[in-house]
């Protein structure tokens, strides 16, 4: 077995990153998939508490840098997959204590015995972006249909592309197809014209996201919700199978025009 | 090797903006070494530093610039600039969101009569879409074959040829050439200059159409749009 890296990106913080990681790490878990998610974001952690492990934090991805504790000590098995692992980020140090080396350590380590590797990077461009690209096989770019979120992938495409990351792709995080109709909000269309990658997923707009983050239950256990199907399909994606894109809105012709966007590429 | 050799590869100092590591012509890996070893042997010295590095003539790609940043940032070094001769290595700087000029002007500023005399003839081609963040600078004139997008900025001596569409920021005729131009199939840019002018109030059409900006007998910056009879 050898897994495949996938760091999570963005740019512009609070586009979420942090949801998809943890709904598209629990998708493939829910396939029968081996998994671990690393939180990449040293000082401000929080995919522990989306994915309701908190209270199980004894050592952390610092501890395992700095030789307090062996690598598997630091991974939590989640609540309701056995064969998902999170290794949560320190709260109390910043993200000088981890360098792009470690990362790339930790990560080979982990390559023989799971399936994924799904990482969760900081918002910005700085150091812990710098850290959770560097064991990456894969770089999803996740933004919202907003011209300040769209911005920010952009420049990360860019970095992305001069570091030789191969191509990423993209998620499109929180679109309001309604929104969409009365030209209130960016199209799918809009998006791709301007970032022009492959497109992966597009999560349409859904409360039961918060909630379930709340709750520390990803929406993806949610068989009835429209962005946990959304976050299903994408990690069917992931692991290479061939899945129709959503019909967001029904009847109004949006799914050929994506299928018109991606049969472009 | 002995520790004299190691130091007459690279000589740091400091600057304004941080410490300035000069290399001398020898291998990259000898340098690297070298450097890696004289930042070990300093450490605390080193530690939080922001450091420029001056590679001369060297031509080197993104793997040996990250490489390097990567070295340094494990040693708690910040690499902030990349200072060369080699428009190959000034470009990979620059797509690493680099600096590739400090504050201190450098001694062989005699290329730039150099490149201004054959202006008319020198032009950098880019073909590729130009990201946000990214920033082209040239003496000459540029032609891009791929988007501006927005946040973007293409700074020029010379005019500007776009073959696709500009939303972020261009300047032509940037040393004070007030007869460059501004050419593109979509010109939505959020700000174009044209030597000492400035307009930020072109609206995004409709349907684009081919552009052309310049300075007219006023001096104020107008766009036309490109008509094939």
């Amino acid at each position: 077995m050898t897994a495949q890296v996938i760091t999570v990106t963005s740019g512009k913080g609070g586009v979420g990153k942090t949801t998809a990681v943890a709904n598209l790490a629990t998708a493939l878990a829910a396939d029968g998939r081996k998994v671990v998610c690393i939180d990449g974001d040293i000082g401000l952690r929080n995919l522990d508490v989306v994915m309701g492990l908190e209270n199980r934090i004894v050592y952390d991805i610092v501890d395992v840098i700095e030789g307090r504790c062996k690598l598997r000590q630091a991974m939590i098995r989640d609540k309701h997959h056995p064969e998902l692992y999170l290794i949560p980020a320190a709260q109390t140090r910043d993200k000088n204590a981890v360098s792009p080396s470690d990362m790339i350590r930790i990560c080979n380590d982990l390559r023989a015995d799971y399936d994924f590797v799904v990482i969760d990077s900081p918002a910005g461009i700085e150091r812990g972006f710098r850290n959770s690209i560097a064991a990456a096989d894969r770089v999803l770019v996740v933004t919202n249909p907003e011209v300040s979120a769209v911005r920010d992938a952009d420049r990360v495409i860019g970095i992305l592309e001069a570091e030789e990351k191969g191509n990423p792709a993209l998620i499109l995080n929180r679109l309001n197809p309604v929104m969409v109709k009365q030209h209130d909000m960016l199209s799918a269309e809009d998006v791709l014209d301007l970032l022009a990658i492959q497109l992966i997923g597009i999560v349409p707009e859904d409360e039961n996201v918060i909630v379930g983050s709340n709750r520390g239950t990803p929406v993806v256990l949610d068989p009835k919700s429209r962005a946990g199907q959304a976050f299903r399909n994408i990690a069917k994606r992931l692991q290479g199978q061939d899945v129709p894109f959503m019909d967001l809105d029904k009847g109004t012709g949006l799914w050929n025009r994506i299928q018109k966007i991606t049969g472009r590429k | 090797m002995n520790p004299q050799e190691e130091t007459s590869l690279i000589q740091i100092k400091g600057i304004r903006d941080g410490l300035l590591a000069t290399f001398a012509q020898a291998e990259w890996e000898l340098l690297q070494a070298s450097l890696v070893s004289q930042i070990d042997a300093r450490q605390s010295f080193f530690q939080g530093a922001r450091l420029a590095v001056d590679v001369g003539t060297q031509a080197l790609g993104v793997n040996e610039l990250v490489g390097m940043r990567d070295r340094l940032s494990d040693r708690g070094v910040a690499l902030w600039a990349v200072i060369s001769e080699s428009p190959k290595t000034e470009k990979t700087a620059q797509l690493l969101g680099l600096a590739t000029r400090i504050s201190k002007p450098r001694p062989e500023e005699t290329r730039t009569p150099a490149v201004e005399n054959s202006s008319d003839e020198t032009a950098l081609f880019i073909s590729k879409t130009l990201r946000s963040g990214t920033r082209v600078e040239y003496t000459g004139t540029i032609v891009i074959l791929g988007d501006v997008n927005p946040g973007a900025e293409v700074v020029a001596g010379g005019s500007v040829i776009v073959w696709g569409r500009v939303r972020g920021m261009v300047h032509a005729g940037a040393q004070g050439d007030a007869s460059a131009k501004i050419c593109a199939l979509d010109l939505s840019a959020s700000q174009l200059r044209i030597a000492d002018e400035v307009s930020a109030s072109l609206k995004p059409q409709k349907t684009p159409r081919p552009e052309v900006a310049s300075l007219n007998n006023e001096g104020k910056l107008q766009s036309e749009v490109w008509n094939i009879d």
